[in-house]
């Protein structure tokens, strides 16, 4: 299987000479032309020469010779020579290979690491002897089929055919000669050869290249492709992390994430130097060998010593990028800072990256020793270390587009059985509640509020039917007297989530919290940064003094809390984002007490459209009640006297909620149950009925839209994938509590939805509508005066009226008659229209 | 058994002897027995005020290669190095292939066989250690005298020291043995009229690195604070990395490298970087952080570190809990009468203002014992306002402050000082470095904010986010680091104390307005007369106090609890506005800083009762004021 060692511009791999595949040299019929008859006749494959883990190190020439053992005479020689591997290298059917610097085209530098496997024992040795099997093993991963794939990149394939035959189907069409490979696929295929991929990237990766392009051709003999396909490994479970990052890595297939922190200017790097003699022209090739060209000292045709020159334009030189990519935040201990290593990227992955990506990396990572200097007698002891990407994997672009799952938190088994014992337990929604901020006392129904904020409601796509996606976030509102502790319940759940961001409503502008267009220093070019709305995406943004803000800030969280996209129209960009975040807010009542005679939008001075967008509405006031008063004092006087591990049983901890939060988010997706939908129903007809009694609407859609959401989180705490009534009881419950608060009359102490989505309860409008009809009547009864004094006509409703008329009821009423275009006031004076 | 000489002098030689004695035995384990025998002999009694100091000794003083101990802050860490562990090196003499180890060694020996089968790669990690931002200068003075390092001069102490080759040093340490400045260990710091009057010797010694630095000023050695001095090391950490944090105070021992093949290493890498884009993985700014000249930034290679519980030389070490019982008893039974001295020296200091002098003791003992989810227990800052408008009392106060805790930083908040101080750190991606800010500091460093000196005008972005970044640091004692593409949060435990002429625009915990008991034309003369220095002796009964309050232990029984919780629904009762939860928290901190610092480990009804009392002071005195101006909030 070794590749002839002369080929100009041919590849070698590993160590190129192996006595046991002498066979390999004879113009027999390469593998595949057997296979190719048998896929087009019946798309069976013929038993073929299994290979069993265990034969792994069995020399491969008996293998092979059975193999080669069909001829088909039919076929043409030269054919076979340009497409069997043995050729691999050279121009197949006229489609030249291209270097792969990626796994350094050049023969294996010595292992630098020595400690972590028996040197080259089944290194080297082992991957020639393979590389037969290996290359007949991709062809049954050709048939692999990944009915349970839900990657994005795999849409538009078909998920009950073979999947990366669609992929080559794809390069047939796209031209793109690149084929991902999932490693996880190659695992739950062979373990085995997934050891040796991840061992031997730099081995087994071109022998994969070499079974592609076999089949690829022979599947699509007339398709044109610039280079040859290369085999792009992706998603090795090797080292997720780069703070793992070892010795015992080096020269491994490891995929590591992180964040692009800043890219080189594009590198020409010297893949082949092209010499020619001075003396009689004669020319030669010599490949880069770890960075360095072996000058030939004698020219090999006329025997002239120091003859030969470089001729730099007609030598190879292949694109080369340095990226630095950081460690992401999500991985780091507290109190370190983040790690940063170095990336090459080779050819056409150069400038896939910018700055600011958060992406995957699957190289293969190197550590290259300082260059002895025969001029100096010391050298510095360290290595150089880097990564050569195969794979770049963003992952944050898909935010844009869909869910993301590639940050799928990967649970142990032991967790997850603990996460759903603990989701067993019968008060397994009222432990989490106190698990929730446990300094911060009482506020029960709020903890439970936020916690179901925390899990969400079910994502449900209605974009067929034209309504789009639907809201499941929960938006969450809390006012109340300053000083309880609202900002550090918005400072534990920003602290909590993994994707929480946290501004405070004075200081953040519209900007800041959507995005923004800004030139880049370096690039010059002009780049959409993300504000704090945007980063929430799939998360919660806490925001604080909502209050503060300014009206136009205020107004973009219109777009975000209902359709949850933010539109940008800016400097030549147009783009939707997603902003698929809950709201947490806070504000401050206007007075800074609250004053329990006003209705919440009087209190706290915010547009009733904003706050019909918020599913609860809590209010944080002090109770002032003795009993509450001890218990408040007994657990702040605790706070400061337990010690840590006391209030480590009592409550569960940090990590463990956060897991719990993002198993339920991740896995668990119920679906409303025909008597959860009953329910819902009533409760909805309920909640109309209440107010009808007394004509107000007490109920509007969006409510029961909220019911729904509130009663799927509390079955995702549950783990149930199933909405049931009791779920329904317990959104109800909240619902109605939250209410209470905030949605009471204090003129009447009725609850009234209609404070929130009208701004005004219904016995205000009526009132309105009272005063106005008096108004009119005390201006008829003046007669035919076509100006009045504002000031006079006041005095004479205030006269005439039983109730006492404020100057703000006066004022309501001349706009209600104003609107009837029945008069018109223009300063001081009052006229009549018409 | 090495002598003792031995292992401060030559401790590679320790090392290498443990290495070649380990080769014929596999899993010897040698690594942990070489770390395990520096410990030991540090442990013996007085070991390491032998070892010379990086703090107080000039660099050129020290001998290349010997042990050295160094009192340093993590400014920031450098990514991981893989190194030679052990490599096969061809001895030019014998030609014999010799095993080595590069442990502790920047530089291989010659001959390095790099595809030989027994090179073993292992990793290391290195810290930018700068000296404890802030440190006050009685403290390096304290150090500095207790050392009983010899160090001998080099003979050939000239400008260009640096040239000298490093063959020649060792043997001058063998023949020279005559410390040139034998250090009188004095017991206490000099009198108060004469500040620096320590000779000229030691003077002379301190300017010849700052003259150094200067002449190579185009190297930011990236100190937090703007106009430290001090020499700043790459620490070689070998092993248990992860229990470093940034921002720790740690005394280190290790082995000095400052191999001028490493800067010419250097050096021919960056030109060859240019030839050669392919090796140029560091820029030239990279280059320079991350591998300054040896001999400005010496390399310390890492033997032992122990976290630094406190920075005050006048205490024991170790810290306070174990074996320290009789030191420990000694001193609580002293603190209430130092209390009361410290008490009527603030009260003279703060115009004669027995409360304020009270809160002020409160807010320098107080100290973030723990965290509750986000919330830091046990801060306490304090905003001290009506301080008279004559410019120099809070820079007075400031200097008072200074000699009494080991380490401290005065902000002027001027308009100039917050539009265009760096507080923040932030990570320059293009040096791959975190440059520091003035908010990158120690535990327990005390940050004075001058708000008197702020005046009217317009705070730009930098302006707004630095005063937010030291509300965030007072609300929740943690410091967001820029990070460019994202914020990380650094908890940190710094006691902020806000000088301001009204109510401070900073939040705090606790707003007490200085009342003066001086006459305002008498105002200047009284500050005049203010005794800046007190008696050495009292200064460092105080300095002991302080920092021994701040490190004991501290409980509620179950029976103060309840008497606690009884009075605080009891106060609800008669009127729910008087006292809020918010009041409770404090008030249990007042308590709890009160009996610390009367040096009573739990609470006792008495402290509480106390505590009541002065916050009731305190809250009173707020009303009146607040009844006097009208205006404030």
């Amino acid at each position: 299987m070794s590749s002839p060692l002369s080929t100009p511009g041919g590849r070698k791999r590993g160590r190129t000479t192996n006595p046991s595949t002498p066979s390999s040299e004879g113009p027999t019929s390469p593998p595949f032309q057997r296979r190719r008859g048998q896929d087009s006749s019946t798309g069976d494959l013929m038993p073929m020469p299994t290979s069993p883990p265990t034969d792994v190190l069995s020399p491969a020439a008996p293998l092979d010779n059975s193999l080669f053992s069909s001829p088909r005479p039919s076929v043409p020689p030269n054919e076979v020579d340009m497409s069997s591997p043995l050729m691999y290298g050279t121009p197949m059917r006229g489609t030249p290979a291209r270097q792969r610097p990626d796994l350094g085209s050049v023969s294996k530098a010595p292992q630098v690491d020595l400690q972590s496997e028996p040197p080259s024992a089944d290194g080297a040795v082992a991957s020639e002897a393979n590389a037969g099997q290996r290359h007949r093993k991709i062809f049954p991963l050709s048939l692999f089929i990944d009915p349970s794939s839900s990657e994005d990149e795999n849409t538009g394939l078909d998920l009950n055919e073979p999947l990366y035959m669609q992929k080559l189907e794809e390069i047939s069409v796209v031209g793109d000669p690149v084929l991902n490979v999932n490693c996880l696929h190659v695992q739950s295929f062979d373990a085995e050869l997934y050891r040796q991929l991840i061992c031997y990237p730099q081995e087994v990766i071109p022998t994969f290249d070499m079974a592609v392009n076999e089949l690829f051709f022979e599947r699509f003999p007339d398709s044109i492709l610039e280079y040859q396909i290369q085999v792009r490994p992706y998603n090795a479970l090797k080292t997720r992390n780069m703070r793992n990052l070892n010795p015992e890595d080096i020269d491994q297939l490891i995929t590591i994430s992180g964040m692009v922190i800043r890219t080189s200017q594009l590198i020409p790097e010297m893949q082949e130097a092209f010499f020619q003699c001075q003396v009689c022209a004669f020319s030669t090739r010599v490949e880069v060998d770890r960075g360095r060209i072996a000058e030939p000292a004698v020219c090999r045709h006329c025997n002239t010593t120091h003859s030969l020159a470089l001729v730099h334009n007609r030598s190879l030189f292949s694109d080369k990028q340095m990226i630095k990519i950081q460690e992401s935040p999500d991985d780091m201990p507290a109190g370190q800072t983040p790690h940063t290593t170095v990336v090459y990227a080779h050819n056409d992955l150069v400038d896939k990256v910018q700055p600011g990506d958060r992406i995957n990396i699957t190289g293969v990572y190197r550590a290259v020793p300082m260059r002895a200097n025969p001029r100096q007698s010391n050298v510095k002891s360290v290595y150089k270390t880097h990564i050569d990407v195969i794979h770049f994997r963003k992952t944050d672009e898909k935010r844009l587009h869909g869910l993301d799952d590639a940050e799928q938190k990967l649970f142990t088994e032991e967790r997850v059985q603990t996460l759903k014992e603990l989701a067993a337990k019968p008060d397994v929604y009222e432990r989490l509640a106190s698990a929730l901020a446990p300094s911060i006392y009482e506020h029960e129904d709020i903890k439970k509020g936020i916690l179901l904020q925390l899990f969400g409601g079910t994502r449900k796509d209605f974009s067929q039917t034209g309504r789009g996606n639907f809201r499941a976030d929960v938006n969450i509102l809390l006012c109340g007297d300053p000083g309880t502790s609202k900002s550090q319940l918005l400072q534990y759940v920003f602290n909590l989530v993994p994707r929480g961001q946290y501004t405070s409503g004075k200081g953040s502008s519209a900007v800041g919290l959507t995005a923004y267009v800004m030139k880049d220093p370096e690039t010059r070019q002009l780049v959409l940064q993300t504000g704090a709305l945007v980063l929430s995406d799939n998360g919660i943004c806490c925001i604080d003094e909502f209050d503060k803000m300014s009206d136009s800030t205020r107004s973009v969280l219109h777009e975000v809390m209902e359709q949850q996209t933010l539109s940008i129209a800016k400097a030549g960009i147009i783009c939707q984002l997603n902003a698929r975040t809950s709201v947490l807010a806070a504000a401050n009542p206007i007075e800074s007490q609250w004053n329990p005679k006003k209705t919440t939008i009087e209190n706290i001075q915010l547009p009733h459209t904003l706050l019909s967008r918020f599913d609860l509405i809590f209010l944080m006031l002090d109770p002032q009640d003795e009993a509450y008063d001890r218990r408040l004092a007994h657990h702040l006087v605790s706070l400061y006297y337990q010690s840590e591990e006391q209030l480590e049983e009592e409550f569960l901890d940090m990590a463990m909620l956060r897991d719990y939060i993002a198993y339920a988010r991740t896995y668990i997706n119920p679906k409303l149950s025909e008597e959860a939908s009953q329910a819902l129903i009533e409760a909805y007809v309920d909640m109309r009925k209440i107010g009808s009694g007394r004509g107000m609407v007490s109920a509007y859609p969006r409510q029961l839209e909220s019911l729904i959401r509130l009663a799927e989180a509390h079955s995702k705490v549950r783990f149930s994938e199933k909405v049931e009534t009791i779920d329904v009881e317990e959104a109800k419950r909240l619902h109605r509590e939250a209410l209470k608060q905030s949605a009471t009359d204090p003129r009447t102490g009725f609850v009234d939805i209609s404070i929130l989505t009208t701004g005004m309860s219904a016995t205000a409008r009526k009132r309105r509508e009272e005063v106005a009809q008096a108004l009119k009547k005390v201006i008829q009864a003046k007669g035919k005066t076509p100006a009045m004094k504002y000031h006079t006509l006041l005095e004479d409703l205030r006269r005439q009226s039983e109730t006492a008329i404020t100057k703000e009821m006066f004022d309501e009423a001349l706009r209600a008659l104003s609107d009837e275009d029945y008069l018109t006031v223009t300063g001081k004076t009052v006229r009549l229209l018409a | 058994m090495p002598s003792t000489d031995d292992w401060l002098n030559n401790p590679l030689g320790v090392v290498e002897g443990m290495f070649a004695a380990s080769q014929n035995t596999p899993n010897s384990g040698w690594a942990a027995k070489a770390v395990a025998f520096f410990k030991d002999r540090l442990k013996e009694k007085d070991a390491h005020t032998w070892v010379p100091s990086l703090n107080d000794v000039p660099l050129h003083y020290l001998k290349p290669n010997s042990l050295v101990k160094f009192r340093c802050f993590i400014q920031d860490m450098f990514d991981p190095e893989f190194y030679m562990g052990t490599y096969e090196a061809v001895d030019p003499s014998t030609k014999a292939k010799v095993l080595r180890c590069g442990k502790y060694k920047d530089v291989t020996e010659c001959g390095v066989d790099f595809n030989s089968r027994s090179t073993m790669t292992a990793e290391r990690h290195t810290f930018y250690c700068v000296p404890i931002p802030g440190e006050s200068p009685w403290v390096k003075e304290g150090y500095a005298g207790s050392s009983q390092a010899r160090v001998v001069p080099s003979t050939s102490y000239a400008p260009t020291r640096q040239k000298r080759s490093y063959e020649e040093d060792d043997d001058d340490m063998d023949t020279d043995t005559q410390p040139q400045k034998q250090r009188e260990p004095h017991t206490g710091p000099h009198s108060p009229t004469e500040p620096h009057g320590n000779g000229d010797c030691k003077r002379r010694e301190k300017e010849a690195p700052s003259s150094q630095a200067a002449s190579a000023s185009h190297l930011d050695l990236n100190f937090p604070l703007p106009g430290e001095k001090g020499p700043s090391c790459l620490l070689k950490v070998y092993e248990e990395w992860d229990g470093f944090k940034l921002n720790e105070a740690v005394e280190v021992f290790g082995i000095l490298s400052v191999s001028p093949a490493l800067s010419a290493l250097a050096d021919e890498d960056a030109s060859s970087s240019l030839l050669d884009p392919a090796g140029g993985m560091e820029t030239a700014e990279e280059q320079r952080v991350h591998s300054p000249p040896a001999s400005l930034v010496p390399r310390l290679h890492m033997l032992h570190a122990k976290p630094l519980p406190h920075n005050n030389p006048l205490l024991p070490a170790a810290g306070l809990e174990d074996n320290n019982s009789a030191f420990l008893s000694s001193t609580l039974r002293e603190m209430a009468a130092v209390r009361a001295e410290l008490l009527a020296y603030f009260t003279h200091v703060l115009l004669g203002d027995a409360l304020a002098a009270e809160y002020l003791i409160l807010h320098l003992v107080s100290n973030v014992y723990t965290r509750r989810d986000v919330l830091p227990l046990g801060k306490f800052t304090l905003n001290l306002s009506g301080c008279p408008a004559v410019a120099s009392f809070t820079e007075r106060f400031y200097q008072i402050i200074q000699q009494l805790v080991p380490s401290s930083y005065y902000l002027g908040m001027t308009l100039q000082n917050m539009n265009q101080m760096r507080l923040v750190p932030k990570k320059d991606y293009v040096a791959n470095r975190l440059l520091s800010g003035a908010l990158q500091l120690a535990t327990n460093t005390s940050l004075f904010l001058d708000e008197s000196q702020l005046e009217q005008g317009q705070l730009d972005t930098t302006g707004v986010r630095n005063v937010t970044a030291l509300g965030n640091l007072i609300s929740w004692q943690k410091v967001d680091y820029d990070f460019s593409y994202h914020q990380m949060e650094f908890p940190c435990n710094i006691n902020v104390l806000i000088a301001s002429e009204g109510r401070s625009l900073l939040p705090s915990d606790c707003q007490i307005h200085l009342q003066s008991q001086v006459a305002p034309p008498d105002l200047e003369a009284y500050l005049g007369g203010i005794q800046v220095h007190p008696q050495a002796s009292q200064l460092n009964k105080f300095r002991m106090y302080l920092s021994v309050a701040r490190q004991l232990d501290y409980s509620i029984a179950d029976e103060v609890t309840k008497s606690v919780e009884d009075d605080f629904v009891d106060m609800r009762k008669d009127d729910p506005q008087s006292i809020s939860a918010e009041d409770l928290h404090r008030m249990l901190v007042v308590a709890r800083l009160l009996s610390l610092s009367l040096g009573q480990t739990s609470l006792s009804r008495d402290s509480w009762l106390r505590a009541k009392h002065v916050e009731m002071l305190r809250r009173s005195r707020m009303e009146q004021n607040k009844c006097v101006n009208g205006n404030e909030p």
